[in-house]
């Protein structure tokens, strides 16, 4: 267990026992109206607007004294050096976190796998390919993401279908979206309901399909009498997989309120994206992502989902230059550092790439306008890398930033300063931001139970 | 051949770990099973692909799939094993379904989908839903269905044709249901008590069709196999042997091959296979597409048409070749060729001989803009020799001897430079040798003799046995004893879906040593294993009730 969580009443009961048990259905709009004093309202509905968790991967870290300056203190300021400089216009809607650690505890450091494992589930991976605990944005879709038509969404800008940094396990971690064009029929597509639209009518077809799933799921208690113990928590978890699409048919059934945020976009065009051929070209990287944010973003500001996982580049750094034989892992290990710049150039080009990557994940988050102020305002974006310096794969002291106001309740702007503490204080104090009752995260060296106070609200 | 052992031996000691088993204790017959718990796999794409196919015809399109299986202790068969069903997959299964099931139903195809016709298209009909679902529904669970399962479809059925006004409709609905149920999209190992060893479990007929049918088929158990199953045929030796000849004879025999030879070999490598469009013009989508069929034609071919020896697929210069492929070979390609597939000998003289050089090899293991001696050698050691090779250590500084810049300019020389590091030494004395055997092949396996205007040199030794070149190395995997016992190791673990254990070591050894009296022919081997109790053999499962009493 990596993470402790005070013994809970499940919501829906909770909310039967303040009804005496009458035979009310509810609605339950949104998970905040019940935990959260601090959202602002949306001007239709005097609803809150919910509080958004979304992750951001790149590959291959950054250049250690080139990137960010370090600093001896947390403080307020980041200093943003050549590499991140794009990210300077959005100082004071990150924090930065320096100087971490990841302690291994004599297990090994599986380079480019160790690291984002760590990062994103707070436990140390025993070999290479297990994900030893389920990873943070899934921890906080448990607690937030149940009431939305996905739980969580990813998609991966590199066309690889396994760079999902998301997973409850190496068994149960799923494909992630590489395709735009596909994304975009997922979320927009014909099982899209438009809030905005005014001729809303639930479609007979989806109760009735919804009733089938969930005969055909149903297995005898004999059946499930004769199956090993693991084989059991698979069922189990293919059930829980039902109710979730049983949860998506609910939604479509549901007029959902009028939210002037939400404006079903225009589909992908072919042309732009989905080049698979050369799928890890940079240019067409760029290219897919910037297309992915754009569909992602407006699937969260339209409350499709309240958890998003985005993947730039890949944790083996499988990305290339057009006509360049090597790739951006290649060059990490290959280039030589030029004496009169103080780093490599070809890697230095690729780690710039990243934070315009991220600069422009964030600019179109905030391009959306919520509330009385934006999209990026009301969430919590954790970007992670598996590597500080991927030249020599160190994993301590690994690049991570905390970006979005998370609608009030994360001070922004600071440069947070580790002291080698477990990068898990990280974590625990997103979790806790995002509601998530954990007492503690992490397991060995990495549990921790201190979360970073600095810069809670 | 003693000095081989030795090398051999000398390699286990210094940290390649050999995985396969020893040819020692071998025994004349096979040894008795000890079983092992029943196994729940999850369908992977391939054989989704194939029962819908094999059940509701070729016709019908599979536009999507399910999230492909992860590989697990260097198997995908484990994997299913293992695999979980998450949300978002679970949401691609549905869609699959919906799919299927409206092309099922369609004008189209209805009257060769279904065994009868509504006596009203337009409302339900009990009977013909009745016999539509038990006639389908057996072969997507792989046995009858019961009574309540069978209620269940019809019960859909007659909402659905109220619902939508059409019977066929209304059994569209049932269909989604049935192929997004986990009796569908989980082969589950059903026992039952053994009537001839009391206190035991055995198989049920029916589980034993479907490990029968995804082994050598590679799909869901036919109508014949079922009713075979249905007899109690398979639990009788000379039944179970008539029913392995006729699946052995049947042309369906090519996709069970295949299976396997795509877990072994780790062909998903070839769904992310990416090269360089500027420094490979010729390699294009359609060379990766006929590069993976290239070497699935040259195995059923040789393995399976001609029935010969597996060793020699390593020097065999007897292949298959499309216009694509021939273009990066550099072969002349008779008129009119296009993407026909056309039979080829590499003439003696040329570096392509055996699965090795072929593209699906050197380019797979090579980097998108170069090759990779590396890469090279650790897939020969842990694909085909069922070897080890440790991670590299973690706190490498790679630019001593990787830099493009630098004197070094073939791949030899930087990697002499890499192996001078201690650090990097163990690991790479023992892939290098024999990837730096490919570097006539650049990395897209285009024949070169230069790199960097520096003459190559691909001379070395693979564990003790020498070579000088490409065709070299392939002779040398040919002679290595671990490459059949590899192959061995590997097929036992694709069959039980699980790494041999300490107690399957003599039914391993059995099996290779079989197979080296067989004349290493596979086709002897695969039948070999599908008759075998250990096949089926079944130890109680670890229930959840069972731990409990179990329990002080």
């Amino acid at each position: 267990m990596s993470i402790l969580l005070p013994r809970k009443i499940p919501r829906r009961t909770a909310l039967r026992g303040m009804l005496n048990g009458a035979a009310v259905t509810l609605g339950i709009p949104f998970l905040d109206c019940f935990l959260d004093n601090k959202g602002k309202a949306l001007a239709a509905t005097g609803q809150s607007l919910p509080v958004r968790f979304g992750t951001w991967y790149w590959g291959m870290g950054h250049t250690p004294g080139h990137a960010i300056t370090e600093k001896a203190k947390s403080g307020v300021g980041i200093d943003f050096l050549k590499e991140t400089a794009s990210l300077k216009p959005f100082e004071k809607q990150i924090n930065f976190f320096g100087n971490f650690g990841m302690p291994l505890d004599g297990r090994s450091n599986y380079t480019h796998f160790t690291g984002w494992v760590g990062s994103r589930t707070g436990s140390i991976p025993q070999r290479q390919g297990d994900i030893p605990a389920t990873t943070i944005d899934l921890l906080i879709a448990d607690e937030i993401g149940n009431d939305t038509r996905f739980k969580v969404i990813d998609a991966s800008s590199t066309g690889l279908p396994r760079d999902n940094y998301s997973a409850r396990s190496a068994e149960s971690r799923a494909e992630t979206e590489v395709s735009a064009i596909a994304l975009y029929a997922r979320l927009f597509g014909p099982d899209f309901v438009d809030p905005n639209s005014g001729n809303f009518k639930p479609d007979p077809n989806i109760m009735l399909e919804k009733s089938v799933l969930s005969g055909f799921s149903g297995v005898s208690k004999a059946y499930l009498a004769k199956l090993g113990a693991s084989d059991r928590e698979r069922m189990d978890e293919y059930f829980t997989s039902i109710r979730q699409l049983e949860i998506q048919m609910s939604k479509r059934l549901e007029k959902p309120e009028p939210n002037v945020a939400c404006l079903k976009p225009q589909p992908p065009k072919e042309a732009q994206v989905d080049k698979i051929a050369a799928a890890r070209e940079m240019p067409n990287v760029i290219e897919t992502h910037k297309v992915m944010a754009k569909l992602l973003a407006m699937a969260v500001a339209c409350d499709q989902t309240r958890v998003f996982n985005m993947s730039f580049t890949d944790a083996n750094g499988n990305v290339r230059r057009p006509g360049e034989s090597s790739t951006h892992h290649l060059l990490t290990h290959a280039e030589l550092v030029d004496p009169a710049l103080g780093y490599q150039p070809q890697t230095f080009w690729f780690n710039t790439q990243c934070s315009e990557g991220f600069a422009t994940y964030l600019e179109t988050l905030s391009s959306i306008k919520e509330g009385d102020g934006t999209l990026l305002d009301n969430c919590l974006i954790m970007a992670t890398s598996e590597t500080n310096y991927a030249k020599v794969h160190t994993i301590d002291g690994i690049p991570i930033y905390l970006a979005g106001k998370a609608g009030g309740r994360m001070k922004t702007g600071m440069h947070v300063v580790g002291s080698g503490d477990p990068l898990t204080r990280i974590g625990l104090t997103a979790m806790k931001i995002m509601g998530v009752q954990a007492q503690s995260w992490g397991t060995k060296s990495m549990q921790t139970s201190k979360p970073l106070s600095e810069i809670m609200v | 051949m003693a000095l081989q052992l030795n090398v051999i031996k000398g390699l286990l000691l210094s940290g390649v770990v050999a995985l396969g088993f020893g040819m020692a204790g071998c025994s004349d017959g096979e040894p008795v099973a000890k079983g092992a718990p029943p196994t729940m796999r999850r369908l992977s794409n391939e054989q989704y692909r194939n029962v819908i196919s094999d059940i509701f015809g070729p016709q019908i399109t599979v536009a999507g799939q399910g999230d492909n299986l992860a590989r697990a202790d260097g198997m995908i068969a484990i994997g299913s094993r293992m695999a979980r069903i998450t949300p978002a997959g679970f949401e691609k299964f549905y869609n699959l379904a919906r799919l299927i099931s409206t092309q099922v139903v369609s004008p189209a195809n209805r009257d060769s989908e279904f065994p009868c016709t509504p006596a009203d298209p337009k409302v339900a009909d009990d009977t013909c839903a009745k016999q539509f679902y038990a006639k389908v529904g057996r072969l997507l669970y792989r046995r009858p269905l019961t009574t309540a399962e069978l209620d269940e479809a019809v019960k859909a059925a007659n909402e659905g044709a109220k619902t939508k006004g059409s019977f066929y409709a209304g059994a569209a609905v049932g269909l989604v249901g049935m192929l997004t149920s986990p009796q569908f999209l989980f082969i589950v190992d059903e026992t039952e008590p053994d009537p001839d060893h009391a206190g035991q479990q055995r198989l049920t007929a029916y589980a034993k069709a479907a490990r029968l049918s995804f082994l050598l088929w590679n799909s869901t158990p036919t109508d014949d196999l079922l009713t075979a199953a249905e007899k109690g045929e398979l639990h009788k030796d000379s039944g179970l042997e008539k029913q392995v000849d006729r699946m052995m004879a049947s042309s369906r025999l090519d996709s069970g091959v295949r299976a396997f030879f795509e877990d072994f070999l780790r062909f998903e490598q070839f769904d992310t296979l990416e090269k360089d469009a500027t420094i490979y013009p010729a390699f294009s989508l359609k060379v990766t597409e006929d590069a993976r069929e290239q070497v699935l034609r040259t195995m059923i071919d040789h393995l399976i048409t001609r029935d010969a020896d597996y060793r020699e697929l390593f020097t065999t210069r007897k292949t298959f070749v499309t216009g694509p492929l021939a273009r990066i070979y550099r072969i002349p390609v008779t008129r009119p060729s296009g993407n026909a597939w056309q039979p080829y000998e590499f003439p003696e003289g040329d570096l392509h001989a055996g699965i090795l050089t072929q593209i699906g090899f050197a380019a797979v293991a090579s980097h998108p803009g170069r090759s990779s001696p590396t890469l090279r050698g650790r897939a020969m050691r842990e694909s085909l020799l069922c070897q080890k090779v440790p991670d590299p250590p973690g706190d490498v500084d790679f630019s001593k001897f990787e830099d493009s810049d630098s004197p070094n300019r073939t791949a030899r020389e930087r990697l002499t430079a890499h192996r001078s590091m201690e650090a990097c030494a163990g690991c790479h004395k023992i892939t290098d040798p024999i990837g730096l055997g490919l570097e006539n092949l650049d990395g897209a396996a285009q024949q070169r003799t230069t790199e960097n205007g520096a003459v190559i040199d691909t001379s070395g030794d693979l564990d003790g046995i020498q070579f000088k070149d490409a065709v070299g190395l392939g002779k040398a995997f040919h002679d290595h004893p671990a490459t059949a016992n590899c192959v061995v190791d590997r097929l036992a673990t694709y069959a039980f879906a699980r790494v041999p254990r300490t107690e399957d070591k003599a039914y391993v050894t059995y099996l290779q040593k079989s197979f080296a009296n067989d004349g290493y022919r596979f086709a002897p081997l695969l039948k070999r294993i599908a008759l075998s109790d250990a096949f089926t053999a079944v130890a109680p499962a670890k229930t959840e009730q069972a731990q409990l009493e179990t329990k002080p």
